[in-house]
């Protein structure tokens, strides 16, 4: 076995009196791809910053690339992890291969950073809109543009904050299938949408908000009895071929 | 031929720019006409070629020619260390307001919104009500914008120097806040001046509040102003592909490589020395610092590769433009840049506010 990418040992995230996670030991290998799965307010979000090295964890060591957070510089953490949120900060008018060029900072734009950055645009289906202002995108184009800044930054590890919060159909299972490609890399993905996220995850961890958490393989995670105990509501499981949907007690595809 | 019509209709998706290369040329070439024309238009024209020649210190031609020539070196000593200031202030004002517009991620902020600039006309405007020299007031508002920086570090050091990058909400307002206060402050102690100083200073002091050229009189402080404008500009070049980063978020930076703190401190240390050194040359010469990271963006796009020289140049061109016109357009009477570089300034950046 190749050894984890990231490691948490004693990992603790409060928010002030609230405990969400306690006491996390947690290993990702290269080629793994994680769900990060959770209510509302379970302390996905945070997670994900304290690994992205943003926020500090309240106890606990967390190691990345083979040395602790903590100790890199900035520049070293861009070649480990990449963060995508789905809250964008967009000022003023730039087009949108210039903000994927920008994300590959670290690697002192080189001769063929601008193809790299065209092919990660067109990986996410988003090579029409090169020239376009970043500002006028919809929100699902101005995602697929953020995940494909995360592709040209070029990290051993994927953090990605709700990827498909604004996707369609389509767009859902392009971004899902272009990402389960490139087993050379790690991923963590917060997401809501369980089914869709199934078909991807090899692993999942699953947050409960009260400090309790469970980790492991997906076939072992994703079953309705953990999904239940998680979310603390009905959920059913449909057998469709090859895939597996989850529906709530409302009817509704989780 | 009707797709293209409908083309031109249909307001364009697609960011045009200038190329920055080409752009930056033309800036650079309009700057050296502004100067050219500032050492020759005045109550007294010299036409380009005597300039030439004085300044090359040869007089070529016969004694009606030498007498000329005289009289032109004699202008030229005036001329030259105003214009070399006016350049200067310009470049340093431009530079500052895409700084700090790029920094707050804010088209509203000039170089005077963080209250460095109140600092220094608050002790300025201090010094003139006590009747000190020109060098002593200079001197004044160089200390008031120091303290002026100094109270903004200390008051907002927890946004400038804390490490935590997921801060980032809300970060930019709490210094942006700061400043604001600062410059209230600063404000309501010059009405105080103002109001306390005898009647004799009182237009002396308008003139400073405004923005004045008058002053700039002695050479080696222009070329000092010059070579600071320079060092600051090539230190703030150094760090625009870090800014192109920042303008989409403190925490999205930092996760692409970016060490945020250090560079948001640098940059605001820049932003802070070029204002000082601007406002203690010229006073409070205003609007410069506000349109020309405007125009700059609008012509060049939003890379601070090419916005940050290009708002630089162009600030220094409005301004060197703006005092030509300020002393020669009602001759002898001598108006303050300040309000020229708004008069000029306005309709231009309406007019590019009206273009699709």
């Amino acid at each position: 076995m190749s050894d984890p990418i990231l490691s948490c040992r004693g990992v603790a995230v409060r928010f002030g009196e609230r405990i969400l996670i306690e006491a996390l030991d947690w290993e990702v290998r290269p080629g793994e791809r994680w769900l990060l799965a959770g209510p509302n307010g379970a302390g996905k979000s945070s997670l994900l910053l304290v690994l992205a090295g943003a926020r500090r964890a309240d106890a606990g060591t967390v190691r990345l690339g083979g040395a602790q957070l903590a100790s890199w510089n900035a520049a070293h953490l861009a070649s480990l992890r990449a963060l995508v949120t789905d809250r964008w900060v967009d000022p003023f008018a730039v087009p949108v291969r210039k903000v994927v060029e920008a994300a590959r900072f670290r690697l002192d734009e080189t001769r063929d950073g601008g193809v790299r950055a065209g092919s990660c645009l067109e990986e996410m289906d988003c090579a029409a809109l090169a020239q376009r202002d970043v500002r006028r995108l919809s929100r699902g184009e101005r995602q697929r543009v953020a995940l494909a800044a995360a592709l040209a930054q070029e990290a051993s590890l994927l953090l990605l904050d709700e990827p498909l919060s604004h996707q369609d159909p389509r767009h859902q299972s392009l971004v899902l299938e272009r990402l389960a490609r490139k087993n050379h890399f790690a991923c963590i993905a917060a997401m809501h949408n369980i089914s869709a996220a199934a078909g991807f995850a090899t692993h999942a961890l699953l947050l409960a908000g009260d400090g309790s958490w469970h980790a492991g393989p997906s076939s072992e995670m994703l079953t309705t009895v953990m999904l239940e105990k998680i979310f603390g509501t009905r959920i059913t499981q449909i057998e469709m071929g090859v895939h597996r949907v989850f529906v709530s007690a409302s009817g509704a595809p989780v | 031929m009707s797709s293209r019509q409908r083309d031109r209709r249909a307001p364009s998706r697609e960011l045009a720019h200038f190329a920055p290369a080409p752009a930056l040329a033309v800036l650079l070439l309009a700057c050296l006409c502004a100067f050219v024309a500032a050492l020759c238009i005045g109550s007294v024209a010299i036409d380009p070629g005597t300039l030439l020649s004085s300044m090359t210190g040869m007089s070529l031609g016969t004694g009606a020619d030498a007498g000329q020539s005289a009289l032109a070196s004699t202008l030229l000593a005036l001329r030259l260390p105003r214009a070399v200031t006016a350049m200067a202030v310009g470049g340093l004002l431009g530079l500052s307001g895409a700084l700090l517009q790029s920094l707050l991620r804010n088209g509203l902020a000039d170089p005077y919104v963080l209250g460095i600039s109140g600092g220094a006309s608050c002790a300025a405007l201090a010094a003139i009500a006590l009747g000190l020299g020109a060098g002593s007031i200079a001197a004044c508002s160089a200390v008031g914008a120091f303290c002026a920086l100094f109270a903004l570090f200390v008051l907002a050091r927890r946004e400038l120097f804390a490490r935590d990058a997921a801060l980032d909400q809300g970060r930019d307002s709490a210094i942006l806040l700061t400043g604001v206060m600062i410059a209230s402050l600063c404000a309501a102690g010059m009405s105080l001046v103002l109001a306390l100083a005898p009647d004799g200073r009182l237009r002396t002091m308008v003139f400073w509040l405004l923005g004045d050229l008058a002053g700039a009189v002695h050479l080696d402080i222009a070329l000092g102003a010059m070579a600071c404008w320079a060092i600051l500009a090539a230190v703030a070049a150094r760090d625009a592909r870090a800014l192109n980063l920042m303008l989409g978020g403190d925490l999205q930076a930092f996760t692409q490589g970016v060490a945020t703190t250090r560079v948001r401190r640098r940059l605001i240390a820049i932003t802070a020395i070029a204002t000082g050194t601007a406002v203690s040359l010229a006073g409070a010469v205003g609007f410069v610092g506000f349109v020309a990271p405007h125009l700059a963006r609008r012509a060049l796009g939003a890379d601070q590769r090419a916005m940050l020289p290009a708002a630089s140049l162009l600030g220094a061109f409005l301004v060197t433009l703006a005092d030509t016109l300020a002393r020669s357009i009602a001759a002898p009477l001598q108006l303050p840049v300040g309000a020229l570089t708004a008069i000029i300034g306005v309709p231009v950046f309406l007019w590019q506010l009206q273009r699709p």
